[in-house]
């Protein structure tokens, strides 16, 4: 992003830059996008306690999305 | 007819009775100084935690309307009706790293809608206008349906007449305007206990009374064969596949674009509270599933729904359901959870559009030495003019119609999306490109949505938001979700209007905002110090 333009306020030097940058970021993608992909789960079979696999698989990627956004969170907490 | 459910209004009437009282309470709760500013009033105070931000967001933007029309859908359609889950699981990745940067520079700044960002970052007061109205207009009806959500509980009961709507929405803004955001923010936690507490008996209750899921998902099965209707059924089929993949997608983009869901925001207290949120909002999403069940459950119990004006109403299907399968009283419970969630949303969304209207139209351009006192003033009169406004949506006209607007609604507001989402990220964007696709985005949007029948309700315009991709010359079956095509339209305008006011060197506004802004959380200097000095 943005990178300081020359002769923009040097001086008081910010204490460590702060940024919600982090690679654990990516991990969000994997929730954002599988509960689009229809073809995944648009099927009866198998069945899971009488839910057909359309229902309980999208039922499953709510947990999904839930252990993603965590584990973000708590692996771009304040580092120190 | 009415002395059948005499046990399920008296229930229905405690309830009610019980968060009214709450909802006047609230002005004493959490002891602000005084209730004559917009951050008191309509963000109560930035203070919210964790736990309050988690059940006032999931009031917010789990509605009842949601709850009466989601299985209403796939009590009409099967898995079309479905997306509502895939729609809110992807949503809180997709705007998890975006919200906590509103959330800070709305902090430093001490933005409190949308518009006041916008208005920031692209120095455009005409930008920030054009995104305030978006947002008034597309809430509306929204408020509008809660009252929907309402009669289809009291037609359940028996009551039929405008009467009683009229009186609750008098109380509702009765003590929106004594207590504003604290209002909704108590009044959640009953609505959201009496929710969870209906969904998780109906989904282990009724399946037993009806003979096992796999009873449910036959006997629908059957019944959405022998209709004539080519894409219901029980699974999706080969043209609406895509459609539910982008319906779900441009909700989801457009749910945090909506004013009240970003005053739930920006009442939070601090970043780490947004973020927990984001993790901790699915729940809802287990909620708003099993929900939707109801509609598969309603068609084995063999409900039919509340005939009005010879048009049936499929949105009585699930208090049908609970009057047909439930003892009286927790029935009543049942309905008083519908009825206690229509008023949170319409509370929150009163609010954000009275807000829009102060800060951006009052403030901007009608009086802009308007002290904070006088802000939180016209908020609370506008929060009483937008209840009367919805109120009359449903008494005069046909409420066909405000299902209509409130489709319309979906398409427009996510035409902010390159302005508020994009401009949270970036500032590439030229002002004068971004109102060119807003305005682009909006005549395509309405000008598809104009083109689409729905036979089976004998309409000829705004029949759904499904947009046939064959209209557009490709040869397919397929459909898409009308938002996402008219935000394709904007994006591309935006983009290529960018591309060529800077080749003009058009002069573009100024960016009131840092880089820094977006990191800054709670604790950190504020840029404009609120005058403590004179208004304490």
């Amino acid at each position: 992003m943005a990178s300081t333009e020359p002769g923009t306020d040097r001086t008081p030097p910010p204490p460590p830059a702060r940024s919600d940058r982090s690679r654990w970021n990516w991990l969000l993608a994997v929730p954002a996008v599988v509960p689009l992909l229809t073809f995944l789960y648009n099927d009866d079979d198998p069945r899971l306690g009488g839910l057909p696999a359309f229902y309980w698989m999208q039922f499953a990627f709510i947990p999904l999305g839930v252990v993603c956004t965590v584990l973000v969170y708590r692996m771009t907490r304040k580092r120190g | 007819m009415s002395s059948d459910h005499l046990t399920e209004m008296i229930v229905f009437g405690a309830l009610f009775l019980l968060v009214s009282g709450m909802g006047f309470v609230a002005a004493r709760w959490r002891r602000p100084g005084d209730m004559d500013s917009l951050d008191e009033w309509g963000l109560g105070g930035r203070s919210f935690g964790g736990w309050i931000t988690w059940f006032l967001l999931g009031g917010d933007l789990y509605t009842a309307y949601t709850f009466v029309a989601v299985p209403a859908l796939v009590f009409g359609a099967g898995a079309a009706g479905f997306y509502a889950v895939p729609y809110t699981i992807v949503m809180y990745p997709i705007v998890f790293l975006v919200l906590i940067r509103l959330w800070s520079v709305s902090h430093v700044h001490g933005f409190v809608t949308p518009a006041d960002f916008v208005r920031a970052r692209f120095g455009s007061p005409t930008l920030a206008l054009a995104v305030a109205v978006t947002g008034i207009v597309a809430t509306m009806p929204y408020i509008a349906l809660q009252l929907v959500g309402i009669e289809a509980v009291l037609k359940s009961m028996g009551v039929h007449g405008h009467w009683p709507i009229v009186i609750a929405f008098v109380v509702l803004a009765a003590y929106t305007y004594q207590s504003g955001l604290r209002a909704p923010a108590l009044i959640a936690f009953v609505k959201d206990v009496l929710i969870y507490l209906v969904v998780i008996v109906a989904v282990l209750y009724i399946p037993t009374k009806l003979g096992g899921w796999g009873d449910i998902f036959d006997s629908a099965q059957a019944k959405f064969a022998k209709s004539p209707a080519p894409s219901d059924g029980i699974l999706l089929d080969g043209t609406n596949q895509l459609n539910y993949a982008m319906l779900a997608l441009g909700s989801a983009l457009a749910l945090f674009l909506y004013p009240h869901s970003v005053t739930g925001v920006l009442a939070s207290r601090n970043r780490d509270v947004v973020k927990r949120n984001m993790a901790a909002l699915p729940a809802y999403s287990l909620v708003l599933g099993l929900i939707a069940l109801l509609g598969l459950m309603a068609i084995d119990a063999g409900v039919k729904p509340v005939v009005t004006d010879g048009k049936p109403d499929t949105n009585t299907v699930v208090p049908l359901l609970f009057d047909k399968m439930f003892p009286d009283w927790f029935a009543g419970v049942a309905f008083a959870a519908v009825g206690i969630g229509a008023l949170v949303p319409a509370a929150i969304m009163s609010i954000a559009a009275a807000n829009l209207f102060t800060r951006n139209i009052y403030k901007e351009y009608l009086r802009p030495d308007a002290t904070e006192k006088q802000e939180a003033t016209v908020s609370k009169l506008v929060s009483l003019v937008v209840k009367v406004g919805a109120v009359a949506c449903i008494l005069l006209l046909d409420p066909e119609f405000s299902i209509d607007l409130q489709l319309i609604g979906g398409v427009i507001i996510l035409q902010t999306l390159p302005s508020v989402a994009l401009g949270l990220v970036t500032r590439w964007f030229h002002r004068g490109a971004l109102l060119a696709g807003w305005a682009a985005g909006l005549a395509a949007g309405l000008w598809m949505l104009y083109g689409i029948p729905n036979p089976a309700k004998g309409k000829e315009h705004f029949g759904g938001s499904a947009y046939k991709l064959s209209d557009l010359g490709l040869d397919t079956r397929m459909t898409v979700y009308v938002g996402m095509l008219a935000l394709a339209v904007n994006l591309a305008v935006a983009v290529a209007g960018t591309v060529v006011c800077r080749a003009a060197r058009l002069a573009d506004g100024v960016d009131a905002t840092r880089p820094d802004d977006y990191l800054a959380d709670a604790g950190d200097p504020k840029v404009q110090p609120i005058e403590l000095a004179g208004s304490t």
